[in-house]
């Protein structure tokens, strides 16, 4: 089966997460949905490190953030899909 | 090799250790030369020098002797040298681990002074030790392995691939009657409702409930920021984890997807239903987690890392397992499983999780794991509020 790029908890999950070391923008990657065992492609808008987290779908500020299909935070500014997506435009609902 | 067995060692009362340690250990602070002097002269003895004894009152006392008892009566420990300042709490002490039925003695330093005390220690270790090395390994069923897990500089792949390969384990072993547990209070923050979901009672529940809610209104009282460089920590953010909501559902990987906890204990304190998963109440700093996993009588410990965190036990043998390929690559001195291939999709979890369970087998065995060989012996007690 091939590498994956990137992976998804839960089919539903707002962002994914590259398991490959230096993603550069425009970079065209293939996810794995782990859940359901599908495969999804997207573009990368932006360089996103290995273990850091890419947008699955537009978010708009305020908008509750979904992974293993659950919240986990909320966006604090819009993001486009195939976005950077880490503690500076997203942030915790608790503390 | 076969799963279903590992050779331990039986003790007086019944439980299975995993190793065969002679420990010397302080009653306080003050005493840790003297356990020190008797270690460095004796081979095949440990000393376990902590921070605290002094003055402590109240819950917090409590707390202090259920963690150096408990740790004395560890099954990985065969005989245990007590050294206090004074004969009261040092008898309190040696009275709580001989109800093991395990050789165990006091020495107090008062009237004598340390030199006296750690030779008459001298004598009292090399007896334990020569007893404890000709006690045998034996064939012991899985289920009697107690197993604890916590988690550590987490990222993004202790997620998807490190937590999940603990938890598959949990739930294969759980099915089987293995005693397990697991705990971190704070960074189950947003999964709660998930982690409340997950108690075979609503008693359990319930308890789990209060004590998340305690440790949230001590976070609560003593916050001055958002504990954005303490929770997620740096090494997690460096991760790629972005909130703590995002951390505990990763970390709540780690009790598998069937296995449900079946009590709630405080720190320190030693399961009492029998066979099944626990929930303890501890904090999530690994140095402090780890000690009141041991000191409740668990053997192994299960340690999903991201970044790298590099702990070990001196009682309690720390596997540690990693899904990033990078920290696998360039830390390999301190993981003893590389579950990278998740990410690859060329392993399964359930695969991950045999080859845990293996790992765990082996370490139960005898095989050193990394943190033993590099001496990594973090033990930092818990303490409740300041001495009186």
């Amino acid at each position: 089966m091939e590498e994956p790029g990137f992976i998804v908890h839960h089919k539903g999950d707002s962002l994914g997460v590259v398991v490959v070391e230096d993603v550069k923008a425009g970079q065209k990657l293939r996810g794995w949905i782990m859940d359901t065992n599908e495969t999804i492609e997207l573009t990368a808008a932006a360089d996103i490190p290995l273990g850091h987290k890419v947008a699955l779908v537009p978010l708009g500020k305020g908008d509750t953030v979904l992974k293993y299909g659950n919240d986990v935070g909320r966006a604090v500014e819009d993001i486009g899909v195939g976005g950077y997506v880490h503690f500076h435009n997203i942030k915790s609902k608790r503390w | 090799m076969t799963h279903d067995s590992f050779f331990g060692y039986r003790r007086a009362n019944g439980r299975a250790g995993i190793r065969n340690y002679v420990l010397i250990l302080p009653v306080d602070d003050i005493s840790n030369a003297a356990c020190e002097g008797v270690a460095n002269n004796v081979h095949g003895t440990m000393a376990l020098p902590h921070s605290y004894g002094r003055l402590q009152y109240g819950e917090d006392l409590d707390l202090h002797f259920r963690t150096i008892i408990g740790c004395g009566a560890n099954p990985n420990v065969a005989a245990v040298l007590v050294i206090g300042i004074e004969p009261g709490w040092t008898k309190r002490v040696v009275d709580g681990i001989a109800a093991t039925g395990k050789p165990v003695r006091g020495l107090h330093i008062e009237g004598k002074g340390e030199l006296t005390t750690i030779a008459e220690g001298c004598r009292v270790a090399q007896e334990f030790v020569q007893y404890a090395t000709e006690l045998q390994r034996e064939r012991i069923p899985i289920e009697d392995l107690w197993v604890a897990t916590k988690c550590g500089e987490s990222d993004t792949t202790s997620g998807i691939a490190s937590c999940p390969a603990v938890g598959n384990l949990i739930d294969k072993l759980d099915a089987r009657g293995i005693t397990s547990c697991f705990g971190e209070t704070t960074e189950i923050t947003g999964g709660e409702k998930l982690c409340a979901s997950r108690a075979a009672n609503p008693e359990a529940a319930a308890k789990f409930m209060k004590v998340f809610q305690a440790y949230q209104d001590e976070v609560m009282r003593f916050k001055v920021d958002d504990l954005s460089d303490s929770q997620p920590s740096k090494g997690n953010k460096a991760g790629g984890l972005s909130t703590i909501e995002e951390k505990a559902f990763g970390n709540l990987q780690k009790i598998g997807e069937k296995a449900m906890y079946i009590d709630v204990l405080a720190p320190a304190e030693a399961p009492s239903r029998g066979p099944g998963l626990y929930y303890m109440d501890t904090s999530s700093a690994a140095a402090e987690c780890l000690p009141l996993q041991a000191a409740a009588g668990f053997v192994l410990h299960l340690f999903p890392t991201g970044q790298g965190n590099v702990v070990g036990n001196p009682i309690m043998p720390t596997i540690k397992l990693t899904a990033n390929p990078r920290t696998a690559r360039v830390m390999k001195e301190h993981i003893d499983l590389d579950v990278s291939d998740v990410l690859r999709r060329k392993m399964t979890i359930s695969q991950a999780g045999d080859a845990l369970i293996d790992m765990a087998v082996r370490t139960s065995n005898g095989r050193l794991t990394t943190a033993e060989t590099l001496r990594h012996r973090e033990f930092a007690m818990t303490k409740l509020y300041r001495s009186a």
